[in-house]
């Protein structure tokens, strides 16, 4: 018997839960887009490439238009759109806005996402391909310039604005470091 | 894209069943490749089986001080593993110089091994491909190869294997661990990944309908002092064009140990066994680190295009051991 090729399923987006039957083909970025009116995630290559996609799933950052949705049930993701506080925007935004971390801004939601993920990801210990010694004895690296820029570097900017995009992630990594 | 049924294996057994069943089945890890190759009509499975919840996620010693890592471990989760760092550093550092941050915490172990080749006419179903339709030729000879293969290839397929973690893997004697509605299995990654021959389309050693369920790494002293380094067009988030694992132990100026694997230059990470063979009990200096890797890369085979990674990879072998001899003196 041929399998069925499409599925109820209930996604929890930013706190809420979504019932919607889903074309087993549906990327977690089209039922975003498409089904939720979430377009604050955006698409750019569809083929995991360039990071405008990224969203938060069980706290880490994947891109979206490589994740099926119906395997995404049970999961708890996270969009741009469930990243501030009620009128208190995340400090990752509050930093891009400040220091300009952004040209036409299409990249950002995603620039967003990945750099809240990268100061937890370098909070929790991981080392980067830019770390020199990955041993845990040799203890974790400062957030450098250069720990920023590969730690972002599945987020393309067409733009460029990547000197900005650093600087705005180094202040948001400072003060989530002056607030532990 | 063609339509499928999408299932969640909860149990190994269970898995190997739901494949065992319906021969156009295929397991679901990240997705990361499956679904690219999906989106562009490469593969084109009739049902997923989701193996993200098979408990096959942690990373265990083995009784003989060895790791066990289970095939759904995220590419993430094994580069930040303190054991794998500690012991292993050139495998996190080989995880880490792949793809992305959210591509590593999709990305499984398991799928990594299985990802297909990067070769744009593999990619493009309009174009021909042995590896993808046997018997229509191979565009890449004649066309686009300037990141294809120097050693191993065939008349039939000079594509390379893209994984960055195989070449740790390899250089550390891993083997891989299998279940099949027959029964469980084991293949040692040197065996893992078929010579290409005339059948580019049969890629590795596993049998059909086969789960991936760990691989193991034995004890390797020397791999304390490993290294993966990767050269790439551009400084981060490209698949390598080459690439080198090694550990080297070096007593009295003299080469104890050393394990030496070369990525993106072969159908699958090559194992420099014959570079080996030439270092070990010779000195370590530049020079016999030059004639060693010269020594491997005679079998070279490059095309037009690529002979650079002739050099690139001797530069690379030169440069890498030379590095950890030196910091074995301090
Ligand atoms: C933009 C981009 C850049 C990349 N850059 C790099 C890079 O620089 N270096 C690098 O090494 N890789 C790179 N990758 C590739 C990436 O590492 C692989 O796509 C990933 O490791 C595959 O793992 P997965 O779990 O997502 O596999 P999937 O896509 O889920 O599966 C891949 C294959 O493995 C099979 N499979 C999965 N799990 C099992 C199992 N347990 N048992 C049996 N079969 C199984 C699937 O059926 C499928 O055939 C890149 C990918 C992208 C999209
Ligand atoms: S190199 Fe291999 S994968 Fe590429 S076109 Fe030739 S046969 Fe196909
Ligand atoms: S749209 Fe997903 S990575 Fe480009
Ligand atoms: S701000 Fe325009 S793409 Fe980044």
């Amino acid at each position: 018997m041929p399998p069925s090729t499409s599925s109820d399923l209930t996604l929890s987006v930013n706190g809420e839960k979504y019932t919607l039957t889903v074309d087993h083909r549906t990327t977690l970025l089209d039922a975003l887009r498409e089904r939720l009116d979430l377009t604050g995630t955006k698409k750019g290559c569809d083929q995991g490439q360039c990071g405008a996609c990224t969203v938060l799933v069980d706290g880490r950052r994947v891109v979206s238009c490589l994740q099926l949705a119906v395997a995404a049930e049970g999961r708890e993701v996270t969009t741009i759109e469930g990243v501030a506080v009620g009128e208190r925007l995340h400090p990752v935004q509050q930093a891009f806005l400040d220091l300009d971390g952004f040209q036409c801004g299409y990249c950002t939601p995603g620039q967003i996402c990945s750099a809240i993920a990268v100061i937890e990801e370098h909070a929790a210990g991981w080392p980067s391909a830019a770390t020199g010694d990955v041993r845990p004895e040799a203890g974790s690296p400062p957030l450098s310039p250069e720990e920023i820029r590969e730690r972002m570097s599945g987020n393309l900017c067409r733009c460029g604005a990547y000197v900005s995009i650093v600087q705005a992630v180094a202040r948001a990594a400072e003060e989530k470091g002056a607030v532990a | 894209m063609r339509e499928f049924g999408y299932q969640r294996a909860l149990d190994v057994s269970g898995a190997v069943a739901l494949l065992d069943a319906d021969p156009e089945a295929r397991f679901l890890g990240g997705g990361t490749n499956l679904v690219d190759l999906m989106k562009t009509g490469v593969e084109r499975p009739a049902r997923l089986v989701d193996v993200r919840e098979l408990p096959l996620n942690r990373i265990e010693a083995t009784e003989d001080g060895g790791l066990r890592i289970g095939a759904t471990v995220t590419n993430s989760d094994l580069a930040a593993h303190p054991e794998v760092r500690r012991r292993y550093p050139a495998l996190a550092q080989a995880v880490l110089a792949g793809a992305s941050g959210q591509l590593r915490n999709m990305a499984t172990v398991g799928g990594n091994l299985l990802q297909r080749t990067r070769c744009g006419y593999f990619a493009d179903i309009t174009s021909a491909c042995n590896k993808r339709s046997p018997g229509t030729g191979c565009p890449a000879i004649e066309g686009q190869h300037h990141n294809h293969a120097i050693l191993g290839a065939s008349d039939h397929c000079v594509a390379t294997h893209p994984s960055d973690m195989g070449v740790a893997l390899t250089a550390l004697d891993a083997r891989v661990s299998y279940e099949t509605a027959d029964g469980p299995g084991e293949i040692p990654l040197a065996d893992f990944y078929l010579p290409v021959g005339q059948t580019p389309h049969l890629e590795t050693a596993l049998p059909p309908g086969a789960l991936i369920t760990g691989v193991t790494l034995p004890p390797v002293p020397v791999a304390a002092d490993s290294r993966y380094r990767k050269v790439r067009e551009r400084a981060s988030y490209a698949f390598a064009i080459g690439s080198i694992a090694a550990a080297l132990d070096v007593r009295d100026g003299v080469v104890h140990d050393v394990r030496l694997a070369f990525g993106a230059v072969a159908s699958r990470p090559w194992r420099a066994g014959t570079a080996e063979s030439v270092l070990t009990g010779a000195p370590a200096d530049a020079e016999t680190f030059a004639a060693a890797a010269e020594v491997e890369l005679a079998a070279a085979r490059p095309l037009p295009h690529n002979g650079y990674k002739v050099t690139l990879m001797r530069n690379l072998a030169v440069a890498v051991l030379s590095e950890l001899a030196e910091e074995a003196t301090r």
